[in-house]
């Protein structure tokens, strides 16, 4: 292992440090030590979690890349060369946690939002009503009404059960065990907070949160961990889980030494057992089965929650997303390819899938080619960072998005990619006890609830710089975004005009 | 208005077949694939029959879908130019039809859907010239023509192209189909049905199954991942895949190594499903090398992905699985009679007492052959 | 009282919602004629009711069960006791594939054979430990990815010496399948291994294959007159190497 050069270096300045501790302590990777009365760093430890820094009284410790050497090899990067070093040592899948990483061109930042100037009037969203809510769930293509007895009209149709959303973002799925079980308290309390919905993932729901199960969506994935009568109705809508976009085609795996007492009985597995979640569900192989499957969950539920699909973005993802909406999903969530992960192997993850952008337009243009875009709400998930995000994903086509790494990093996580090391210096993915305390459920719940209120002021500037004053107004309005440097197919599939195109 | 996009599709199918060569209405057939009403969702629905024609038993008898009468007269000078008609007409049918009968499988309240519109449907009856297949067969000659209608005229396309039957399908539940095409008045010793959950609309009456190209019709359930090489494997042989749809791979497998290669159907059926190598391995000798040969030669034909299959050809019926069986597939028999179907409640449905019910192996064909002339 | 439903032509919604209400209601004893094809029976009813199937149930029976007793006079289809929770299923007859999928408690009686994939994903919490026996002979990927629960094949008439198919316990990490004869060593998958039972194993044989030689009018002593082996995981962390950082 000698030949594979640390990623990081610590330096610490030993004239400003007091020797207090803190930072060993503090680091959850055993990348500091005390000797000879001062901090000894190991780098090829260090995996920047940015812990220590924060904590250091004295300022005293700098982390930079460690720098090679510029061969000047574009080719045979200093990241490929170490990951084939690592594989001849150990073998094995590398793994990796959190997106896409690569720099591969992002499109939302290739989107521009219009605005109004003189011909129609934006609005000021401080002092004039502004609406954020939307409903998830199958809309009706038309309602019905009947005149009653007194001569007064009556509803007919029956609307199909719908979940409320105050803001138009929802809380990724991230399983207990993946995330500890603060973090799930932090994501539940701010759900509630926020009038939105967290999601369970697929490794059941502590007892500890049932209290929330009106802000829940419950998670139904392959592995069927935790999944009895009293989660499938301790909660307000069922996901089942077909794909993640930081791994289509790929289950999901929770190593056994973070399966403690709580993990187990959430789950419902013995402790320290591997959790495997294969990738297929063994009872969908096909799409009619994804249609017996939605109608038992409905059938177990009494027909009171919606069921939505999540499923990543992927090639056909436009035709799939139309079989899973008419085999009956309410909800259909769509994971881009730079979606976030616990744990991935770095092959899938960086090489597998398709944007987002790309999977929301040509999904919602399908299903309004087909008639049926009312029958099921859009989720967008896969890297939403901003509340920029949020307005273009929406005017591509989107009912809400979905934030799992920007909820994440609300909550104090730096993105140092190490989830799946259940070493996570700031107490989120991890089930260590003495890392879990160090994350505070209701201080996280906080900086949540002030993280979507930031961005439910900001979109609704958005909108009133658009002369709208309700979400739906700019839901699929295509005509309100233009393309800056994409290409002509680019912007066929996205749908909208070159930036610089007028009407 | 050939679908341009690659169409996935989920599905039901039913089968059966009396070896004995009797003859029978399709009644039953449409009753079993109508218990399975809710694995289709409406955007499709066919069957097949071997037997129907008796009266033209020996010409070729196309069942063709028209765009428009236009199209119509296109075709028709370009039939006369290659076959001699012996007989066409219209094919007749129900437009309004929908199916009647109670039914455990469908939820009347959501409401009936009966076929209203439909493409021109026509049959024409022929005979290849002699003079036409000095250089090549008969079959080979039946091909070439089927692919060119298909790929060349605009809004013409062959439904079947077999002796003797027929395939009937169109946009609908599969129930309302049999309505729809009167199935009840046809009588054939072989049905096969399908019932289609595709992912999208594919808008045309081509697209739904069974697929079928000179005698074979295919009915198809599961997706076929391999379907991209499939595809390019096939085409350097002549074959147009026009449909974008995996099924139709399946029936031109067929045409090419059981017709045009002469290999034996079960055979062939060993490289579209092939046993895996740790089982070839443990072969004795002489079947290790064969198998070893397909694998090696046709390993393009592999059909890999989930599925369950049922091929009808004149002389009988096979039914098989992906190599893992990831789609389902039971079988009865009943004295002469045998069933394949998604569900064992559908065979129940029409044959409440089979003599046995199994569900085959994967990769291991179940198959039906005609011991006794048809009646 | 007895419910006594004519399930001719009644589709699934409605009988389920028929028995589901009437459950409610507080009827116990139900007896199913007639039934074809009709999908999740036993679903959605969170009571310890009987109900008696003559017929063909169809697919997804008793999928997330939770109390109810199923008898069932006939075959089943697939998917039976997907994810089922609590209850008893003795089914007189044959199963289909993916019987018993993510099954976390209750138990599944089968007179005859079960298809591909059964008891996969099967698991078990503290006492909750599901129970699946087949009398007669399985398919390819018994007991895949099994995490717990106890999954008995007792090939009961085979006629062959091999009642198992290939993969064995392919991915399994907990929980135990015990076989009524022996298996080839070569359709094990790599996550097993093959054991002889112990005085321990043979307790839980006779007391579980008691109950299930009643249901079926089995002789209990000549069932177990036969020698089992069973298959234990050899890890509970199967892919702990797999992975590198
Ligand atoms: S791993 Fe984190 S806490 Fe440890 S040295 Fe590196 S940055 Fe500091
Ligand atoms: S959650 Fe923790 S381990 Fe994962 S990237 Fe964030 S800080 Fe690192």
């Amino acid at each position: 292992m000698a030949s594979i050069p640390p990623e990081f270096k610590v330096s610490i300045d030993s004239a400003r440090c007091r020797k207090c501790g803190i930072c060993v302590n503090n680091c959850s990777f055993g990348a500091l030590e005390f000797g000879d009365d001062r901090v000894i760093p190991d780098d090829s430890k260090c995996v920047a979690c940015y812990r220590c820094v924060s904590k250091c009284p004295d300022n005293a410790i700098t982390i930079t890349n460690y720098q090679w050497a510029n061969r000047g090899n574009a080719n045979w990067t200093p990241e490929t060369t170490s990951n084939i070093q690592k594989q001849a040592e150990f073998g094995g899948i590398l793994l990796s946690g959190m997106g896409n990483p690569r720099p591969h061109k992002i499109i939302w930042d290739h989107l521009l939002i219009d605005a109004c100037q003189v011909t129609n009037p934006s609005i000021d969203p401080l002092r004039e009503p502004m609406e954020l809510r939307t409903y998830l769930g199958k809309k009706p293509d038309n309602l019905e009404f009947v005149e009653n007895k007194e001569g007064e009209i009556e509803l007919a149709t029956e609307l199909q059960p719908q979940v409320k959303l105050d803001v138009p973002v929802v809380f990724a799925a991230m399983s207990y065990g993946a995330v500890s079980l603060n973090a799930h308290k932090a994501l539940a309390m701010a759900a509630k907070k926020s009038g939105t919905l967290m999601n369970t993932g697929e490794g059941g729901l502590h007892e500890d949160l049932y209290q929330y199960s009106d802000n829940i969506m419950v998670q139904v994935a392959s592995g069927r961990f935790g999944v009895h009568n009293e989660y499938l109705n301790t909660c307000s809508m069922i996901e089942i889980k077909i794909g993640q976009g930081a791994k289509p085609g790929i289950g999901g795996h929770l190593p056994g030494e973070k399966v403690g007492e709580e993990i187990s009985k959430t789950r419902m597995i013995p402790s320290g057992t591997d959790v495997l979640s294969p990738a297929p569900h063994h009872d969908i192989y096909s799409i009619e089965d994804l249609s017996q499957l939605i109608y038992a969950l409905k059938e177990a539920t009494n027909y009171e929650k919606p069921v939505g699909v999540k499923i990543s973005a992927v090639h056909n993802v436009a035709a799939i997303a139309s079989g899973v909406v008419r085999a009956g999903a309410d909800v259909l969530t769509i994971d881009g390819y730079r979606g976030g992960s616990g744990a991935s192997p770095m092959v899938i993850r960086d090489n597998v899938g398709i944007p987002i952008e790309l999977a929301l337009a040509t999904v919602d243009q399908r299903l309004r080619d087909e008639g049926i875009r009312n029958r099921a709400s859009i989720l967008c998930a896969g890297s939403i960072r901003s509340s920029a995000d949020i307005a273009k994903a929406v005017a591509l086509g989107a009912d809400a998005v979905v934030i799992g790494t920007a909820a994440l990093i609300a909550m104090g996580c730096s993105v140092c990619q190490r989830c799946y090391t259940g070493n996570c210096a700031w107490g989120i993915a991890t089930q260590k006890p003495e890392l879990v305390k160090r994350l505070d459920p209701e201080t996280a719940a906080q900086k949540l609830t002030n993280l979507l209120s930031g961005w439910s002021f900001e979109l609704k500037e958005i909108l009133g710089s658009l002369g709208v004053n309700s979400i739906e107004s700019l839901r699929g309005n295509r005509e309100r975004l233009r393309g800056y440097e994409l290409d002509e197919k680019t912007l066929e599939l996205l749908g909208i005009k070159s930036a610089g195109v007028g009407q | 208005m050939k679908s341009s996009c690659y169409i996935p599709s989920g599905c039901s199918i039913s089968a059966m077949m009396s070896e004995s060569g009797k003859r029978i209405d399709g009644r039953a057939i449409t009753k079993s694939i109508a218990l399975m009403h809710d694995r289709s969702n409406g955007l499709g629905g066919g069957f097949a029959a071997y037997g129907i024609y008796p009266r033209y038993a020996e010409q070729y008898a196309f069942h063709m879908m028209f765009n428009s009468f236009e199209a119509k007269g296109v075709f028709e000078n370009y039939l006369k130019d290659h076959f001699y008609i012996v007989h066409d007409e219209e094919i007749p049918t129900r437009p309004g039809a929908v199916y009647e009968e109670d039914t455990s499988g469908i939820n009347i309240e959501y409401g009936m859907n009966p076929i209203t519109e439909s493409p021109v449907l026509w049959r024409y009856f022929v005979d290849v010239p002699g003079n036409r297949t000095q250089f090549v067969s008969e079959s080979e000659y039946v091909f070439e023509k089927v692919m060119e209608i298909n790929s060349k005229i605009e809004g013409a396309f062959v439904a079947s192209s077999g002796k003797n039957m027929g395939i009937f399908k169109g946009l609908g539940y599969p129930e309302d189909i049999a309505a729809f095409y009167n199935l009840d008045e046809y009588k054939a010793y072989i049905w096969t049905a399908h019932g289609r959950f595709p992912t999208n609309t594919p808008g045309w009456w081509g697209g739904a199954h069974p697929f079928g190209l000179l005698d074979w019709s295919i009915v198809h359930n599961g997706e076929i991942s391999s379907y991209g090489i499939n595809k390019r494997y096939l085409e350097p042989f002549g074959y147009r895949m026009e449909l974008k749809t995996d099924t139709e791979v399946v029936a031109y497998m067929f045409d090419l190594l059981v017709r045009r290669h002469n290999i034996p159907i079960k055979t062939a059926i060993s490289a579209l499903s092939a046993p895996f190598w740790k089982n070839i391995d443990k072969m004795p000798e002489r079947e290790r090398k064969i198998i070893t040969a397909i694998r090696q030669v046709y390993g393009s034909a592999l059909l890999n992905g989930p599925y369950s299959i049922v091929l009808g050809h004149s002389r009988g019926i096979v039914g098989f699985n992906d190599r893992i069986k990831l789609r389902p597939m039971t079988c009865a028999r009943k004295d002469n009679m045998l069933y394949m179907s998604s569900e064992e409640s559908a065979i129940r449905e029409i044959e409440p007492n089979p003599d046995t019910v199994w569900s085959p192996k994967a990769g291991t064909p179940v198959i039906g052959e005609l011991y006794e002339e048809v009646e | 009282m007895v419910k006594r439903i004519d399930c001719k032509n009644l589709y699934y919604r409605h009988l389920n919602k028929i028995i589901q209400d009437e459950a409610e209601s507080g009827e116990t004893e139900f007896i199913l004629d007639n039934l074809n094809g009709q999908r999740y029976l036993g679903t959605g009813i969170n009571k310890a009711v009987n109900i008696t199937v003559n017929g063909t149930p169809g697919s997804d029976c008793a999928v997330f069960m939770n109390g109810p007793t199923l008898t069932i006079n006939g075959n089943a289809q697939d998917m039976i006791a997907n994810t089922m929770n609590m209850g008893k299923i003795t089914v007189h007859g044959n199963v289909g594939d993916v019987v018993g999928y993510g099954m976390r408690g209750g138990k599944l009686f089968i007179k005859g054979d079960v298809g591909y994939r059964a008891g996969i994903h099967m698991k078990e919490y503290k006492s909750q430990i599901p129970v699946i026996i087949s009398g007669g002979t399985a398919r390819d990927f018994l007991g895949e990815y099994m995490a717990g629960g106890i999954f008995i094949l007792l090939g009961i008439g085979s006629d062959s010496e091999i009642i198992t198919g290939d993969y064995l316990g392919t991915g399994m990490h907990g929980g135990v399948i015990y076989i009524r004869g022996d298996v080839e060593n070569d359709t094990l998958g790599k996550e097993v291994k093959k054991l002889d039972i112990d005085e321990e194993d043979r307790r839980i044989l006779r007391q579980y294959l008691t109950e299930y030689s009643q249901d079926f009018g089995f002789d209990v002593d000549e069932i177990m007159s036969k020698s089992f082996i069973k298959l234990l995981p050899l890890s509970s962390r199967p892919y702990e190497n797999l992975y590198v950082y």
